[in-house]
């Protein structure tokens, strides 16, 4: 299965980015080989509206199973439920630790958004 | 006649030169509250509800059955309002902008259109002014399709008076567009003179003639005065930094009510738009 980090980095040691919708890039990691892809979500940054909702369809669209970040709104959390990826809330600061977390068991899978609509 | 009352900057006293403008009328006139995310102006009068209509905008509704996931809807939508992945799109109406669009692409006949609603549009009569009053739903972010629903309710034989969103935004154009005059409420201070050249700037722009009201003068400085001069801008009506004015309004008070001297502040504001839009550029002080 493929878990995404979200972050304005490109490898694990980088800072784990709070946002969702607005994060620089995607960590797309490969629990299976180990090995990762980094995907940019910079054409998003600065949507007017939707950003979490474009976020979300990228992200399916890598093939995701999970999903691993600090926010996750209830748009985007619409989009990734319809399409089967699991959304994991954390507040690890790195990817590295996040990931540790998420092989530990310790994560657990959010049952809905984690924060409230810009507009709702 | 449309005279929309407008301003860069937030709290200046778009609502009272509104109100008062209005109630110095002895005739029939429109007030058109415009400032459809926060609209005050009815809370100045006592009039009578006389209509109260629902607005609402088409949204895409899509027939799964028909629907083959080609995304065209999806690409042609520039609101994020249709997400997908590989099957039906999911539909966020609150994104939405009704343009229709993606009924228009889908090569299927996939989508039809429902009706969601944004806001509603209040009208209320109080002896010769009739307040129409746009309100947008919270959580919706379509304030413009409430101002134009607003002015659609406009009755082109009487004088219309527009109080404007602040701001330059899509709101305070979608106002400020096609009126007759604007009149731009400003405050003699930094900020003020800053956003008074953002409005002087969208009214230029939208080629609706202009003059320029100082609200509290006496605070801050002559920076103002000396700007509308040398851009060659009217300066219709200076108000002074009265405190009895902050009071009566806090009650909810017309100001030529509580306070009466000030009558005929407002009824030479009215002179002086009228003398600007008949090219006299003699404008009027008060004595």
């Amino acid at each position: 299965m493929k878990i995404v980090f979200t972050t304005q980095g490109d490898n694990l040691s980088a800072p784990l980015d709070p946002s969702f919708g607005r994060t620089r890039n995607f960590l797309v990691f490969d629990l299976q080989s180990d090995a990762f892809e980094v995907i940019s979500n910079h054409q998003n940054q600065n949507a007017a509206q939707g950003a979490g909702i474009q976020a979300a369809q990228t992200i399916v669209k890598a093939g995701a199973g999970g999903l691993v970040t600090g926010h996750c709104g209830p748009k985007a959390f619409r989009v990734l439920e319809a399409a089967g990826v699991k959304v994991f809330n954390t507040d690890a600061p790195t990817i590295a630790e996040a990931l540790a977390r998420y092989r530990a068991g310790n994560l657990v899978q959010a049952a809905a958004a984690n924060v409230e609509g810009h507009w709702a | 006649m449309i005279v929309a009352i407008a301003s860069g900057k937030g709290g200046t006293g778009k609502t009272s030169v509104a109100v008062n403008l209005a109630r110095v009328f002895d005739t029939p006139v429109q007030l058109l509250d415009c400032d459809v995310e926060e609209p005050n102006a009815h809370l100045f009068f006592s009039g009578t509800m006389i209509s109260e209509e629902e607005i609402a905008i088409s949204v895409p509704e899509i027939n799964a059955d028909a629907c083959n996931a080609c995304d065209e809807c999806v690409e042609f939508c520039q609101f994020n309002a249709l997400a997908s992945f590989c099957r039906t799109p999911l539909v966020f109406p609150e994104l939405c902008h009704g343009c229709g669009g993606c009924a228009q692409v889908c090569p299927r006949g996939a989508i039809c259109e429902k009706d969601f609603r944004v806001g509603e549009v209040r009208t209320f009569q109080d002896e010769r002014i009739t307040l129409i009053s746009g309100c947008l739903d919270v959580g919706v972010s379509l304030a413009s399709t409430i101002v134009h629903a607003v002015k659609n309710r406009l009755r082109n034989d009487l004088p219309a008076i527009l109080d404007a969103p602040p701001g330059t935004a899509c709101p305070a154009v979608a106002t400020l567009r096609g009126a007759d005059y604007a009149v731009l409420v400003t405050e003699p201070t930094p900020f003020g003179l800053h956003d008074l050249g953002l409005a002087v700037d969208t009214a230029r722009e939208l080629r609706v003639p202009f003059g320029v009201v100082i609200n509290r003068v006496g605070i801050g400085d002559d920076r103002v005065q000396d700007y509308c001069a040398r851009e060659g801008i009217p300066v219709l009506l200076e108000i002074p930094d009265d405190r009895r004015i902050a009071e009566a309004y806090s009650r909810g008070q017309i100001i030529v009510e509580a306070l009466p001297e000030y009558r005929a502040y407002f009824e030479l504001l009215w002179r002086n738009i009228t003398a600007h839009l008949g090219g006299n550029t003699a404008i009027e002080a008060m004595s």
